[in-house]
């Protein structure tokens, strides 16, 4: 019988009276950063928006606020910064929508040149920002390996625009640009592309994936990475209301969804090999992830497309057999 | 503030923007009844007492008060209670349900070991009451009764103090000093005790000029039933049996042993008989094991000292040297039917425990008092027909349980509280329950349930050795944490984390929180993530 006392209430929740304070997520604390406040126009439960602050208030206590942020055009810089109104309680420069990287790159290297390389530069995007648009400039940010953690909030696809398809929308979804129409089943299958495994290929320093859901799994990383100098990049899954047609209160739900179906692997790297994943904790199959969103709402709608589900539950198990998302021990 | 060439306006914060505009539903925190304390019978806060035994130290002399807020007895609660709130616990949807009673047999020995005591803080107010009985119910009435200030005699017309806690329950399921431990502490804030004194006529007690009475003598009569037997056949009923054993006395019940009835008290008696040194204790019970009142814990640990169970029988005829018994089978009502297959059991002596009555002669034929079916009968705060005069415990309709005596003293207490001051009592409102599908159990880790270690089986067939023993503290303190603070806040801070909006204010510790209505924009992150069901969507009035 054990007798290592546990905090089985609330053990996974932000924070916990019974643990010791330095173990409670950054954002249960009184006195967090708050880098992004209130008053910013994001839609009703928006991902993005708590993803955001939940980085920059992690990297502003890893770096004792000596931080600049650099943000590229999109949801993000739209919602938060309406002329004049800022949202931003740190120092914040907007870019183009494409050369967010080139311009943190050049950030670094002017802090560098005027001595003041004690400041960190984080650079943020959305999907389309970093997969899409972005694309040359951070390529070029890591091949270089400037000092910079490139941050990517994926809410996969232009949704301040429209609800467009980004090379990060998954197969099956339905966008604007993407609807389902007499065969198809919305985004094509063997489109879009991982852009972690991209990064990894260029053998930076860090790379990893992370979710709005577990707080404290993204907190860690972005401590890590700030620990760490070159060019690094974090991947962090944030579930859009208005884009998957998703109730605006399961955002932490579905993005945890995605993780349990094996369809988002979380998991963090160094100089392009794997050295850690986040192993799934009571797992389902992808339909409990598909169901609540209504931009895969034609695969279940009258007869459905079960062979469209199927070949989605493939992916996410071709997922779980390469990061080794299950154990034996998995409950 | 000079600004640069081309640039009209000066920087402004975004909290001139008051997103709170666009809500339309509002979240709410709230505090809901739990299931486990809903289902207490006597009225034990269970979720907040656990909350203060999660911290340990210092929490667990905080819980040890909780709980004597309201039951005086948690060491012995801790042993004989049938915890219906392990019943109705929302953890056993997820695993098993929280060991409430192992933690409160925990706290409640400690109290013992610490020697930790309570006060009477009230004024005195003069009133005297009489409380006849000193059993769970009398005892608890008399405890809460003199911690509102008033002066209280307890009679009883045993030797000893306890009632069913002493004559009815077995040693091995209370140990004495437990029981002895506990009463003290209760007799110590002033109880005027008299021993030996039975009550024969209510009216002469009320003659003696007591402000109120409550009547708690239990139901210490074992009923009977007609058994053609021969005359040197041995009959004994198992409220006496037990009595006398408590009393000192060594039952002769021989080396077979047979008990007739189904409920806890015929499982006592069995179990009772064969650390007496019967070397055969056999239960004869008229329908199956599914349908048998004793409580299943009660039946297995039974089962392991090896008691035998004759299953859908009746007895038919006690003979000099056995029984002659008649095997019946379930009818379609699900009640026993007669097949006339009989067939004989060994024995030489057999222990009747079918039920137990109440004896109300001190009542006389014009007590005013109502008596329905052997029962008295009392209204909602547990007053009968005659003024002043009040009954609790195993006298009126309802459970008989230690458990439910206790809760009918603090109720009874209430009420003469009120009555003495002539104010009226107070309904409690209908309890809003924290639901199962309320809570978001994510967040829970996996923690199976820790069991308390029994006594080995040889021990258990020749002593009256407590059988049950407590967790240690590490094992009780984990046990605890496995609540799930169903409806109520423990400061988890996930509303707090995670709103996209800032719009929860965490404004002090332990977790206390307010919904900034500037910002909040309704939508329902912090309800659905909080782990506890302890907030709500309310729609804005439009």
């Amino acid at each position: 019988m054990t007798t290592t006392p546990l905090y089985q209430i609330g053990t996974f929740a932000a924070g916990n009276r019974l643990l010791d304070p330095d173990q409670r997520s950054v954002q249960s604390d009184q006195d967090r950063t708050n880098a992004i406040t209130s008053g910013h126009r994001a839609c009703r439960g928006c991902g993005e928006a708590l993803a955001a602050r939940v980085v920059l208030d992690a990297a502003s206590r890893a770096t004792k606020g000596r931080l600049v942020t650099v943000n590229a055009t999109g949801c993000l810089e739209v919602f938060s910064t309406p002329y004049p109104e800022s949202a931003w309680q740190l120092p914040w420069l907007h870019s183009l929508f494409g050369n967010a990287a080139a311009v943190a790159s050049g950030t670094a290297a002017a802090l560098r040149a005027t001595g003041r390389d004690d400041i960190r530069v984080v650079a943020q995007a959305g999907d389309g920002g970093t997969v899409d648009i972005g694309m040359g400039c951070l390529s070029g940010m890591f091949e270089r390996n400037d000092d910079v953690l490139f941050v990517c909030y994926d809410n996969q696809g232009y949704m301040n625009t429209g609800v467009q398809r980004s090379g990060a929308t998954p197969p099956a979804a339905s966008t604007a640009t993407t609807r389902p129409v007499g065969t198809s089943a919305g985004n094509a299958f063997g489109t879009g592309k991982s852009l972690p495994l991209i990064a990894m290929a260029h053998e930076i320093p860090y790379v990893a994936t992370a979710t709005v859901a577990d707080l404290h799994d993204l907190e860690a990383k972005v401590v890590k990475a700030m620990s760490m100098h070159g060019a690094r990049y974090l991947h962090v899954l944030v579930p859009c209301p208005l884009g998957w047609g998703s109730p605006s209160a399961e955002t932490i739900q579905i993005a945890r969804l995605a993780t349990r179906c094996g369809l988002f692997p979380v998991f963090e790297a160094e100089h392009g090999a794997v050295t850690g994943v986040t192993r799934i904790r009571q797992p389902v199959p992808v339909t409990d992830y598909l169901e609540r969103q209504s931009r895969f709402a034609h695969l279940f709608a009258g007869a459905g497309r079960p062979d469209v589900v199927t070949a989605l539950q493939d992916r996410a198990d071709r997922n779980i057999a390469r990061y080794g998302l299950l154990t034996e021990e998995t409950p | 503030m000079k600004l640069p060439y081309a640039v009209t306006l000066g920087p402004g914060s975004s909290l001139a923007d008051l997103t709170g505009t666009w809500r339309t539903e509002r979240p709410v925190y709230q505090t809901l009844t739990a299931p486990c304390g809903n289902s207490c019978p006597a009225g034990e806060d269970v979720r907040s007492w656990l909350y203060l035994a999660e911290s340990g130290g210092a929490g667990y002399e905080a819980a040890w008060r909780a709980i004597m807020d309201v039951n005086p007895f948690p060491a012995i609660m801790g042993r004989v209670c049938y915890h219906p709130c392990e019943t109705a616990c929302n953890r056993g949807n997820l695993d098993e349900a929280v060991g409430i009673n192992s933690v409160e047999r925990f706290l409640g020995d400690r109290a013992l070991e610490e020697g930790w005591q309570v006060e009477v803080s009230a004024p005195a107010t003069g009133k005297r009451v009489l409380v006849i009985g000193a059993g769970p119910a009398g005892l608890s009435a008399a405890y809460h009764l003199l911690r509102m200030g008033h002066a209280v005699t307890v009679r009883d017309s045993a030797a000893a103090v306890g009632g069913m806690m002493r004559y009815g329950i077995p040693a091995y399921r209370l140990p004495r000093d437990i029981l002895d431990g506990e009463v003290a502490r209760v007799l110590a804030l002033g109880v005027e005790l008299e021993l030996d004194t039975p009550v024969t006529d209510l009216d002469a007690a009320l003659a003696e000029g007591w402000d109120a009475v409550f009547l708690a003598v239990g139901a210490q009569l074992g009923r009977r039933t007609y058994l053609p037997a021969a005359s040197a056949a041995k009959v004994v009923d198992a409220v006496s049996m037990l009595h006398g054993l408590a009393a000192g006395e060594r039952p002769l019940l021989g080396r077979r042993v047979a008990v007739y009835g189904g409920g806890d008290t015929a499982i006592d008696a069995a179990r009772t008989a064969k650390r007496l040194g019967a070397s055969d204790a056999v239960v004869v019970y008229r329908r199956t094991r599914e349908r048998m009142p004793a409580h299943d814990d009660e039946v297995t640990q039974a089962e392991e000292e090896g008691i035998e169970f004759h299953w859908l029988s009746t007895i038919e005829r006690v003979e000099p040297d056995g029984l002659l018994i008649e095997q019946m089978e379930l009818g379609e009502d699900g009640f026993p039917q007669p097949t006339g297959r009989t067939e004989r059991l060994a024995a030489d002596s057999v222990v009747l425990a079918l039920g137990q009555d109440t004896d109300l002669s001190l009542l006389g034929p014009d007590s005013g008092c109502r008596v329905i079916d052997g029962t008295v009968d009392t209204n909602g705060s547990l007053a009968t027909a005659r003024a002043g005069v009040f009954a609790g415990g195993d006298v009126i309709a309802g459970e008989r349980s230690v458990t439910t005596a206790v809760g009918n003293g603090r109720r009874v207490a209430d009420s003469i509280d009120a009555w003495l001051s002539g104010r009226p009592t107070q309904r409690d409102p209908e309890p809003n329950l924290a639901q199962y599908e309320a809570l978001n159990t994510w967040y829970f880790e996996d923690a199976p349930r820790s069991h308390r270690p029994r006594l080995e089986l040889a021990r258990r067939s020749s002593t009256f050795d407590e059988v049950v023993t407590g967790l240690d503290a590490d094992t009780a303190l984990f046990e605890a944490r496995r609540c799930l603070s169903c409806g109520s806040c423990f400061s988890c801070d996930n509303c707090y984390a995670l709103c996209p909006d800032n719009a929860v204010l965490k404004i002090g510790p332990p977790g206390q929180y307010v919904i900034d209505l500037d910002y909040c924009k309704g939508c329902g992150i912090c309800v659905e993530e909080c782990p506890a069901g302890a907030i709500e969507m309310v729609p804005e009035e439009i």
